[in-house]
C-alpha cells in the first residue's frame, strides 16, 4: 500500500488520522438499525405506487370473492361465518406478506439485487424487517375493506373490529418474516414463488372454512399454518362475550412466529448476501 | 491502499441432468496478485468470463475466496468481509434493487443505508443528482427510464456518502457520451479533492485508455499484464493494426490477399491483421490498387489498442472479440 501523509490531502475520510497501531484506515458509519429500516421500509412502500396497486386489488377482490361464495353456503350471524369473515381477511395478508414477498425476497436473490444491500453497511434484520413491515402495510386497506364487507354481508357486529390494528401487524410479522425467510432460503426464483404460492393456499384453504368439521389430520395441519391464529384471534371478537384471554394468546403465537420467521430471514439474508 | 495476494476460487464442477450438460471445474480468479495505489484509477480489462466480476466480488466481501488474502486500507476482507461495505461503495451490474424506486429515493435510501442522517443523506442526494445531471429524471421511476439513465442514477446511488474506494463493474454500459463525460468528470472530482480510489471492471478498450491510470489484463482468471496503458502498448508498438472490410466475399484470386488470409482474424466480412509497418504498406497498397480494390468496402490502418496487447500476451483470439472498442 502507498503511504501518503495525511497532511498533502484535502479535508475528508482520507484525512480521518488512522485508528491506533492496527496501521488500518477508520472505518466509515455503520447504519444504525432503526433509521436504515425506516429507510428501506419508506423505499419498499414506495414502489407500491410503482408495482404493487394491481396485486393489491387483485388480493382484496379475491377475498370478497370468497366471501360472497361462501355466503351462499353459510348462514349470516352464524359462529361459522365469523371464521369466514376472519379468514378471508387474513388472507389478504397472507397473499401480500407471505406469497408476495416470498416472490419478492426469491427474485432479488436470484437476480443479484441483493448485492446492493449487502454492500451497504446495513445490519441484515433492517433488510428484512424493512421489507416485511411495508408488506404488512400494504396488506391494510384490503384487509379492512374485506372485514367491513364481511361484516355486512354476514351481519356480523363491528363493535371490535378495532382489534384488526393488532391482528394485522401481529400476523403480518409472522407470515411475512415466513415469506420473507422462504424467498431467502429458496435456491431458485421459481422455487420462492411456488412456496409463497403453496403457503397462501394453505392459509386459503385451511384459514377460511372452519375447524369444526375438519379431520383430525387437517386440524393439526391448520394448528401449524401461524395465519390461523390470526384468523382465530379476530374470529372470537365477534362473539358477544368474547373470550379476551384467548384472542390474547392467539396473537401471542403470532407475535412469536413472527420472531422466529423474521430471525431465520435475517440469517438466511447474510447467508444468501455473502456465497 | 488495497493488495491482492494469491487470491483464488474455484467453482465446482456441475454434474449434467437431463437434457443439460454439465460443466467441468471453472477456476474463476487463480492466483490473482495485484497492488492498488491510493487516488488512482484501477482498471480490470478482460473479455467476458475472464473472472472480473469473481475478482470484484472477492474485494467486495461479497464472495470468500478459496485461497489467497485481500487488505483494503489495512483492513482483513478476507477475515472481516463486512468491513468492505464501510470502506468502499460498489456498483454491480444489476439494478433490481433499484428498479421501483424513484431516481431521488434510489440516492437518498442508499445514502441512508450507508450510515448517513436524513438530512446529510438528502443534501447528498441533490448534490449528486445535480452532478449527473439527473435532476429533471429525480422522480422518475428507475424502471421507466433507458438502459443508459438507469445506468447513470445507479451510479449516483453508488456515489452518495463519501468512500475512500469506489468499485465499479462496468459504470457506462449503454450510457450516451454526454452521461459518460458526467460520470468521469465526477470520479475525477473525486479524486482530485479527497484522494479517492477507483477500482473498474471493463471490456471496452477505448475507455480503459482514456481513463485508466493502470490496468490488469485477466484472461480466464489470471492477471497476465499489469501497467499503465501506454507501458502495455509499448509491448506491442512495433506493430500496426489494418483492419480490411470486404464488400461481400474477399478476393482470394489475388494471390497477395490469400497471402494475408493466413495471418487475418476473420469476423465476418472483416478481416483483422497485425503486422509489422512495412508489411502494413505493402498490404494497404496491394487492397487499395488494383483487382482487390474493387472488392474491398472500407479499411482503416491504426497504431494498436489494448485488445491488441490483450492478444500479444497471449489472451485468445475468439475471446478478443468480446472486447469492445466503441
Amino acid at each position: 500500500m502507498t503511504v501518503v501523509s495525511a497532511d498533502v490531502l484535502p479535508s475528508g475520510p482520507l484525512a480521518v488520522p488512522e485508528a491506533a497501531g492496527t496501521g488500518a484506515a477508520e472505518l466509515g458509519p455503520k447504519a444504525r438499525l432503526w433509521p436504515s429500516m425506516a429507510a428501506v421500509y419508506r423505499a419498499q412502500l414506495s414502489r407500491a405506487r410503482v408495482a404493487r396497486i394491481p396485486l393489491l386489488f387483485v388480493a382484496t377482490f379475491q377475498s370478497v370473492g370468497i366471501l360472497i361464495m361462501m355466503r351462499g353456503v353459510v348462514d349470516g350471524g352464524s359462529h361459522d361465518a365469523q371464521f369466514v369473515v376472519a379468514g378471508s381477511s387474513v388472507l389478504v395478508v397472507a397473499y401480500v406478506g407471505l406469497n408476495l414477498l416470498a416472490q419478492y425476497f426469491g427474485q432479488l436473490r436470484g437476480s443479484g439485487g441483493l448485492d446492493h444491500y449487502a454492500t451497504l453497511p446495513v445490519p441484515p434484520a433492517a433488510v428484512v424487517l424493512g421489507a416485511a413491515g411495508a408488506y404488512a402495510s400494504f396488506t391494510v386497506p384490503g384487509t379492512v375493506l374485506t372485514a367491513l364487507f364481511g361484516c355486512v354481508l354476514f351481519g356480523l357486529p363491528m363493535g371490535n373490529i378495532w382489534i384488526l390494528a393488532a391482528v394485522v401487524p401481529l400476523a403480518g410479522a409472522a407470515l411475512a418474516g415466513l415469506g420473507a425467510a422462504l424467498g431467502l432460503l429458496a435456491p431458485r426464483p421459481e422455487l420462492a414463488t411456488l412456496l409463497g404460492q403453496l403457503g397462501m393456499s394453505g392459509a386459503l384453504l385451511l384459514g377460511v372454512l372452519p375447524a369444526d368439521r375438519m379431520p383430525d389430520a387437517v386440524r393439526f395441519l391448520r394448528d401449524l399454518v401461524p395465519s390461523t391464529y390470526g384468523v382465530e384471534a379476530f374470529a372470537q371478537t365477534f362473539g358477544a362475550h368474547p373470550d379476551w384471554a384467548l384472542v390474547l394468546g392467539d396473537l401471542a403465537v403470532c407475535a412469536g412466529v413472527g420472531v422466529v420467521s423474521l430471525t431465520v430471514a435475517a440469517w438466511a439474508y447474510r447467508r444468501a448476501a455473502v456465497r | 491502499m488495497c493488495a491482492v495476494r494469491g487470491l483464488g476460487k474455484t467453482y465446482p464442477a456441475v454434474r449434467g441432468r437431463r437434457g443439460a450438460p454439465g460443466t467441468p471445474e471453472v477456476r474463476a480468479t487463480d492466483d490473482v496478485t495485484l497492488d492498488i495505489r491510493q487516488g488512482e484509477i484501477f482498471g480490470l480489462l478482460g473479455p467476458n468470463g475472464a473472472g472480473k466480476s469473481t475478482l470484484v466480488r472477492q474485494l467486495t466481501g461479497l464472495m470468500r475466496p478459496d485461497a489467497g488474502s485481500v487488505e483494503i486500507l489495512g483492513h482483513d476482507i478476507v477475515r472481516h468481509p463486512e468491513r468492505a461495505a464501510r470502506i468502499l461503495a460498489y456498483l454491480g451490474q444489476e439494478s433490481s434493487a433499484l428498479d421501483e424506486l424513484t431516481v431521488s429515493l434510489a440516492a437518498e435510501t442508499t445514502a441512508r443505508l450507508r450510515g448517513l442522517d436524513l438530512r446529510d443523506a438528502r443534501a447528498e442526494r441533490d448534490a449528486v443528482l445535480d452532478e449527473l445531471g439527473l435532476t429533471a429524471l429525480a422522480g422518475r421511476p428507475l424502471k421507466k427510464l433507458s438502459g443508459g439513465q438507469r445506468r447513470l442514477a445507479c451510479v449516483a446511488a453508488a456515489l452518495v456518502g463519501e468512500r475512500p474506494l469506489l468499485v465499479l463493474d462496468e459504470p457506462t454500459t449503454g450510457m450516451d457520451p454526454v452521461a459518460r463525460r458526467a460520470v468521469w468528470s465526477a470520479v475525477d472530482r473525486r479524486r482530485a479533492e479527497r484522494g479517492t480510489t477507483v477500482l473498474l471492471v471493463t471490456h471496452n478498450v477505448i475507455e480503459a485508455e482514456t481513463v485508466l491510470d493502470r490496468v490488469a489484463v485477466l484472461d480466464q482468471g489470471k492477471v497476465i499484464a499489469c501497467d499503465t496503458p501506454a507501458g502495455l502498448k509499448e509491448q506491442v508498438a512495433g506493430e500496426v493494426r489494418v483492419e480490411l472490410v470486404w464488400r461481400e466475399k474477399p478476393p482470394l484470386d489475388v494471390p497477395e490477399v490469400a497471402a494475408l488470409r493466413d495471418r487475418a482474424v476473420e469476423s465476418g466480412r472483416r478481416w483483422t491483421l497485425r503486422l509489422a509497418p512495412e508489411e502494413a504498406r505493402v498490404a494497404v497498397a496491394t487492397v487499395t490498387g488494383g483487382a482487390a480494390f474493387a472488392a474491398l468496402d472500407d479499411f482503416t490502418l491504426a497504431t494498436p489498442s489494448l485488445e491488441d496487447v490483450y492478444l500479444a500476451l497471449g489472451g485468445n483470439a475468439r475471446s478478443a472479440q468480446g472486447l469492445v472498442k466503441a
